[in-house]
């Protein structure tokens, strides 16, 4: 079973901001919502590096165990989705999220914030509704026409990835083995686990 | 007048020293435990009208999308 999962190269990301532009377009994410952004590191000194963050879609995720209400679920092939309809918007999640991923909406004219929306791997939501309400909620259900999501379809350098776990990380640890640097994956940890159980690919000798 | 000091301060840090330290063999009593998810059910990605529930033909589906990320597959490296 796929277990989907992100893995952003930051040795490959240019900071164009494509998939970020994608996400937002395709889902129409309202204003002031990002479910995706570029994080550059050490911005314009040499040797910086960029990377795309988004929800990753925990194996064991922080926003499930603090959420008040358990409104977050896994789904089948380890999404990390949360409904909308039981969502209180209390920012819980957000605190315990390592990586910022939950979002909240400005709703209403005194700014009060409104229930969490955070990336969900272009795979909709929970619930059997309507697909123009499912989208308005939710956004886009690439999974279920067998695509991936389109911030990774979109990235011209190809620096994210997206899809089954051990796929690109096979995809990414055959980058290191060519290029022979760049072993390092920002977030792995958390988002795969402990090293034990899915240790990150180790950089090899290999041709420069 | 040291000496005669000297003792009642011992006993008194000895006390202090059991007092503060009594709660330290205390086991821990917090256990985490995940709660019941309350919302809608999850649909699984193969129960979709392109399809229709199945899901071998869904993961090959995934897996040849996901493969396609890989530009050594498609331009082998020299």
């Amino acid at each position: 079973m796929a277990r989907m999962k992100f893995i952003c190269d930051a040795n490959r990301c240019i900071e164009c901001n494509g998939c970020v532009t994608a996400c937002k377009n395709a889902n129409e994410v309202p204003w002031g919502v990002n479910r995706r952004r570029v994080v550059t590191l050490n911005d314009g000194a040499p040797g910086e590096r960029s990377i795309s963050v988004a929800c990753m879609h925990c194996s064991d995720a922080p926003c499930m165990a603090v959420c008040p209400v358990d409104c977050f679920v896994r789904s089948e092939d380890g999404v990390v989705l949360h409904d909308k309809d039981q969502c209180i918007g209390c920012g819980y999640c957000l605190y315990a999220c390592p990586f910022g991923a939950p979002q909240f909406p400005q709703a209403g004219a005194f700014g009060v914030r409104g229930k969490m929306d955070k990336c969900t791997f272009c795979q909709g939501g929970p619930g059997k509704a309507s697909a123009e309400e499912q989208f308005s909620k939710y956004g886009q259900n690439r999974i279920a026409e067998g695509k991936l999501p389109l911030c990774a379809e979109m990235c011209s350098t190809k620096a994210l990835l997206a899809g089954d776990g051990d796929v690109i990380a096979n995809i990414f640890r055959e980058r290191v083995t060519i290029r022979g640097k760049g072993a390092e994956v920002i977030g792995w940890a958390t988002a795969y686990g402990t090293p034990k159980a899915g240790a990150a690919p180790a950089a090899t000798e290999g041709k420069k | 007048m040291m000496r005669k000091l000297a003792k009642p301060a011992a006993v008194l840090a000895a006390f202090a020293l059991v007092f503060s330290l009594s709660a330290c063999g205390e086991k821990k009593v917090t256990t985490y435990e995940p709660g019941k998810y309350s919302g809608a059910p999850v649909a699984a990605p193969w129960d979709s009208p392109q399809f229709g529930g199945k899901q071998a033909q869904w993961e090959a589906a995934i897996q040849a999308r996901t493969q396609g990320q890989n530009d050594y597959s498609r331009i082998p490296a020299k």
